[in-house]
């Protein structure tokens, strides 16, 4: 067992990854690599280059230099989207779309039933993962109805329903209140006990020293990369926040 | 015009189908706008039947993905496919249907609005604009070539008209309304991931930009196809307004396709009755029919709102991976 999981690829893999919008590259020379399983938070300041990084990892963006690889394979043809899941800074959006929480949970499906309908099975899956973030309730309630926690927890059961490998939440916890963050971040806890890896990407830094295993800080480049408790002690965020105010 | 094989004996053969249906409901009715010596008012029906149901299916994407306009936009460069076909008929004598140059430039400009988009980071209301204003110069200045010629149809165009709804166009109805219905029927997952959440469906591994692609090139068709009785200048309502109403009264996404149907049928249905009865023309009655429906649907939405407040159900905790499997 311990021999198969060393032979395992790394889920997300950056390798001497550079990217600019424009000729002023916002990531340079970033490599780091994250195993199945970790629970990792990138931090930073506004304009980092976060949400880039996160682009980049999931193929969305492709590098101008150096390789990114996702499962092992180039991220910009990886294709599976079954293995991954993404919750966005949904809590603030105000799209007056008329779509029930089912109905969003129910995309999760979506990768795996392609040009199909959804069969009875991916209906319990679909229930299953609305019961286990506690949105039963809400089932057929609009979307747009719900609190911005309400509203997460939707959106993280949609990348249950999708039976996601892998969790990337760009800034999950803008706009939703204290309360609700905080069974948000223990819903996380679980889902990463469970063994799902999870790449947060996130401006609030108490909340993320509380819960995850590995601190990657970033501005364009990588200022620490390592276990919480020695992030905590170190003088990254100094630095890379600094590094700010000399741009 | 169109070559006769199985396929339009059989498109042929529905149209012949559904004038026997309209005689048979006459027959019961009593109905005089529908009297068999009326074929085109069968026609007229048949074609806003199929608008009510295409118009408001893409309008349901199109206004979610704060893309309303294009239907406008579009609706202009197709009015400019019309003047090209009347032209090429003018000047060669070829006698091509302006439908049919009307969908092929339509779907070009569609396609030109996504690269114009795609391409210059420009917003996607910019680059329908450029589109709009193209087709619109482009028609009027071949309109303007060849006056005498063209100047005489192009209202018919402009404001549309059920009486020049001829049996090949009907025919040309029924194949984009297969097209649009077949397509949106295998394509729906994605288009409604790509509507609701962009970056998501990427994730999922759905090619945003073809999904936005086809969608756009449907609408061109749609507005092609509405274009015959709701006239150039009308046709987006069709797109947005039935929608409109269905977003106030639905709270999910399938319910409001339904819903959206169910309003756009009714105000052609009413619209050409009354058009007809009152002698106007009946893009415009339709599309004030859809906008007193869609004011009705607002009254109603509030009232709903206003009676039926729900009980805010508590969030349940959360369960551990085996919790769910065990009851």
């Amino acid at each position: 067992m311990e021999e198969l999981r060393m032979t395992k690829p790394p889920v997300i893999d950056l390798d001497g990854v550079t990217f600019g919008y424009t000729q002023t590259p916002v990531i340079e020379d970033i490599s780091i690599s994250v195993a199945g399983g970790e629970y990792v938070a990138v931090v930073g300041p506004n304009g980092s280059g976060k949400s880039t990084l996160m682009k980049l990892s999931l193929g969305l963006l492709s590098p101008d230099d150096g390789n990114a690889r996702l499962f092992g394979n180039p991220a910009a043809s990886f294709d599976d989207g079954q293995r991954i899941g993404y919750v966005a800074q949904h809590a603030s959006a105000t799209k007056a779309m008329p779509i029930t929480v089912r109905e969003v949970v129910k995309m999760g499906r979506f990768p795996h039933v392609g040009f199909g309908s959804l069969s009875a099975t991916d209906w319990e899956i679909v229930d299953r993962a609305l019961e286990r973030v506690g949105m039963s309730a809400f089932a057929d309630r609009r979307i747009t109805q719900l609190s911005g926690g309400q509203r997460q927890r939707a959106f993280i059961a949609r990348a249950l329903a999708g039976e996601a490998e892998l969790l990337v939440l760009d800034e999950p916890t803008v706009g939703v209140d204290a309360e609700s963050v905080v069974s948000f971040y223990e819903l996380l806890d679980q889902l990463s006990a469970d063994g799902i890896t999870i790449l947060l990407i996130e401006h609030d830094l108490n909340a993320v020293t509380d819960h995850v295993n590995r601190v990657i800080c970033l501005n364009r480049t990588v200022y620490f990369d390592g276990p919480t408790e020695t992030f905590v002690q170190s003088d990254a965020l100094d630095r890379a926040f600094g590094a700010v105010s000399v741009q | 015009m169109i070559p006769s094989t199985l396929y339009t004996g059989v498109l042929y053969g529905l149209l012949e189908l559904w004038y026997w249906v309209m005689t048979q409901t006459w027959k019961l009715t009593g109905l005089a706008m529908i009297s068999p010596e009326y074929t085109f008012m069968h026609r007229a029906i048949l074609v806003g039947l199929c608008i009510g149901v295409m118009a408001p299916v893409i309008g349901t994407f199109l206004v979610h993905r704060q893309l309303a306009l294009i239907g406008d936009a579009l609706a202009h460069t197709a009015f400019a496919g019309v003047a090209v076909g009347l032209f090429l008929n003018g000047v060669f004598t070829i006698g091509v249907s302006p439908y049919l140059t009307a969908v092929v430039v339509a779907v070009i400009a569609a396609l030109s609005i996504e690269l114009i988009s795609e391409t210059t980071d420009a917003y996607n209301d910019v680059s329908m604009a450029i589109v709009l204003s193209t087709g619109f110069a482009l028609g009027s200045t071949l309109i303007s070539l060849n006056a005498g010629g063209l100047a005489v149809g192009i209202n018919q165009y402009l404001f549309g008209n059920l009486s020049t709804v001829s049996a090949d166009n009907a025919v040309i109805l029924l194949v984009l309304f297969a097209i649009i219905v077949v397509t949106v029927a295998i394509t729906r997952n994605q288009l409604l991931y790509v509507t609701f959440d962009e970056t998501a469906a990427a994730v999922a591994g759905f090619s945003v930009t073809w999904y936005n692609r086809i969608m756009v090139m449907l609408t061109a068709l749609v507005v092609v196809g509405a274009m015959q009785i709701m006239g150039v200048i009308l046709v987006a309502a069709m797109l947005v307004v039935p929608v409109a109403g269905a977003t106030q009264l639905s709270r999910s996404f399938r319910e409001s396709i339904f819903v959206s149907i169910a309003l756009a049928e009714l105000a052609v249905l009413l619209g050409i009755g009354l058009a007809y009865y009152a002698e106007a023309t009946a893009g415009g009655v339709i599309v004030l029919v859809a906008v007193a429906l869609y004011g009705c649907a607002v009254a109603i939405g509030k009232l709903l709102d206003r009676l039926g407040p729900e009980s805010s159900p508590t969030v349940a905790p959360i369960q551990a991976e085996d919790d769910t499997t065990a009851d």
